[in-house]
């Protein structure tokens, strides 16, 4: 058995990311966007507590900073869902193609 | 105790606990004190006594950092720092705020959503953007970027019951928190590099990794993409033109000049201290976004008949010319940001001014034609117009000539011969479409006969802006020094 390294960490984190940008790129839904937007902060928290433990026991800044990005992911999600809701009551649609009221 | 909250630590938050707790109080103040709309004016006044302290404690820092001839004074183990740019910085945003808020009392009114949380939500704007201006360590520039950012997110939504004005915060909301998280992933990565989110010890692992270490490059890369969203340089600006269309014209004033000084505070301190190191990987990235943004905001400026959105592209190519400064890099280039930024305040602000005067009870007065015969009307608004678009589009004596002057003299100075040429000829191109404004406002024929909105704080607001756009031009020296001790290193 290998053991688990701080690369393997990265690798998870880094097909996080690819997997959360593909999903903003590609769906259509609002809410499995905002679905997509965490899986992307959360692939920034994997890498912050791997790197907090590569760097040793007593480093503790990573696991800090995901603390906050955990937070900020909360109150970025709770004021998504409150537009969306606004939204929703004056368009009726959670669809990004169908809000299109602002073009060029 | 004292260890974690130290006398010095107090003295450089102060700015900071001003603003959020000014901004709560006006949260708190609206049911508890002043329940009723009409005590809505004891709001803007308790705005104007949060900024005058704010200030206060600006100017004690600015004397004792010039009392003790001192650099900078850093604190919270080195994660906030006061120095000639967060001082600088943080005295844009006051004027920001206070003008904006001068003529948010009736503009609010007239849209019939006139609420205490917008100048609560403003003040805790500004207080993340303190903190952009200020941090010097990961975690606090992250938190100060979200405050600013969810702050705005709501402001850009603040008409709830207008369908443009939802839509614009949903869009905004998408694509800032698909950037922030773009900048979190290259925060990590950073962290990574040296076990510490202060922005020293990051500059050094940087340095010693070399600038295409792949993941430094990858760091620099991600970290790149969500700053550069932030100042809505193009290929990330697609927000911007929906969000400033969307969202209530006084919201996309200070979107325009608040948010966008506040990331370029923000992306001059990512790039100048920590990651001066990786220069060779991302001069050629600044390079390529500045021509981009130069081509798509000018270009894509030329067929906009909605004046906030036309504002919006020119803010685009605005946020490119802010960039070349940073491209060449020496002493003149990094001043020129800073007199850029500075005079972007006035001259935008007014601009933007002048679309909020054009909104009256019924009349959304947001289109090119809308303007048609000011000069018959309202000729004051007009002239101002007149200058703010003169000032725009850089043509002396006015002050955007003069943040153009800097950034084309430091792009010289270091040898960018090509790319001062494409700058330059760009500014022909943006002299057409603001001319487009003039010509609607100085021949067009008048389409309404329903006067401006006026009021008090918009002459004020209007008078401040249209001085200072003209003083900058005519006599830009104090300007300049005030740029220059500021950021001079």
């Amino acid at each position: 058995m290998h053991p688990i390294t701080t690369a393997h960490y990265v690798a998870l984190s880094a097909a996080l990311l690819l997997i959360g940008t593909l999903g903003v790129l590609t769906r259509r839904n609002i809410v499995i966007i905002l679905m997509s937007i965490e899986l992307i902060l959360n692939a920034a928290n994997i890498n912050l507590v791997a790197f907090s433990r590569y760097w040793g026991p007593e480093n503790m800044n990573g696991q800090i900073f995901a603390i906050f990005v955990i937070t900020v992911a909360v109150a970025e999600a709770a004021v998504g869902l409150g537009i969306l809701i606004a939204l929703f009551r004056n368009k009726e649609t959670v669809q990004a193609d169908e809000i299109d009221l602002l073009k060029w | 105790m004292s260890e974690f909250y130290t006398s010095t630590d107090h003295f450089v938050l102060v700015p900071a606990l001003l603003l959020a707790l000014f901004g709560c109080f006006v949260l708190l103040a609206d049911f508890l004190v002043f329940p009723r709309p009409k005590h809505r004016r004891y709001v803007v006044i308790l705005v104007a006594l949060g900024e005058a302290f704010t200030g206060a404690a600006l100017w004690r820092q600015h004397s004792f950092l010039s009392a003790h001839d001192l650099a900078s004074v850093s604190a919270f183990h080195g994660s906030l720092v006061v120095d000639g740019m967060s001082i600088f910085f943080n005295w844009i945003f006051i004027a920001a705020v206070l003008l904006v808020a001068l003529v948010s009392y009736r503009y609010l009114e007239t849209e019939q959503e006139h609420r205490a949380e917008y100048y609560g939500l403003m003040m805790l704007a500004q207080c993340g953007m303190f903190f952009l201006a200020a941090g010097t360590d990961l975690v606090t520039l992250f938190v100060g970027l979200e405050l600013m950012a969810v702050s705005f997110y709501v402001m850009v939504g603040f008409l709830r019951r207008d369908k443009r004005s939802n839509e614009a915060a949903m869009k905004y909301l998408l694509l800032g928190a698909f950037s922030s998280g773009f900048l979190v992933y290259g925060f990590s990565l950073l962290y990574g590099l040296c076990g510490s989110t202060r922005l020293d010890r990051i500059g050094e692992a940087v340095t010693e990794r070399g600038p295409f270490d792949p993941i430094v490059f990858l760091a620099l890369t991600t970290t790149a993409v969500g700053l550069l969203f932030k100042v809505s340089a193009a290929p990330f600006h697609m927000w911007a033109p929906d969000a400033y269309e969307g969202a209530p014209t006084t919201v996309t004033a200070f979107l325009a000049v608040g948010s966008k000084a506040a990331s370029f505070a923000f992306l001059m301190r990512m790039f100048l201290y920590p990651l001066a190191g990786a220069r060779p990987a991302w001069e050629p990235i600044l390079i390529g976004v500045a021509i981009l943004s130069m081509t798509v905001g000018n270009l894509a400026a030329i067929t906009q008949n909605n004046l906030k959105r036309l504002l919006a592209y020119s803010s685009v190519s605005h946020a490119g010319y802010i960039l070349l400064g940073l491209v060449a890099g020496n002493e003149t280039g990094i001043k020129g940001m800073a007199v850029y930024i500075l005079v972007y305040l006035f001259m935008t602000l007014g601009a933007f001014l002048v679309v909020v005067a054009l909104r009256r009870k019924d009349l959304a007065g947001e289109d090119v034609d809308d303007l048609a015969g000011l000069i018959h009307k309202s000729p004051v608004e007009a002239v101002l117009m007149l200058i703010f678009m003169l000032s725009l589009a850089g043509i002396p004596p006015t002050a955007g000539f003069i943040g153009k002057y800097f950034i084309f003299l430091s792009l010289i100075e270091t040898g960018h011969y090509v790319l001062a040429v494409v700058a330059t000829l760009y500014v022909a191109v943006a002299i057409y479409y603001y001319f487009r404004i003039v010509k609607s406002m100085f021949v067009g024929e008048m389409t309404d006969t329903v006067p401006l909105m006026g009021g008090f704080g918009m002459r004020i607001a209007l008078g401040v802006t249209g001085v200072l756009t003209l003083l900058i031009g005519v006599y830009p020296e104090p300007f300049l020094q005030f740029a220059q001790t500021s950021l001079g290193r």
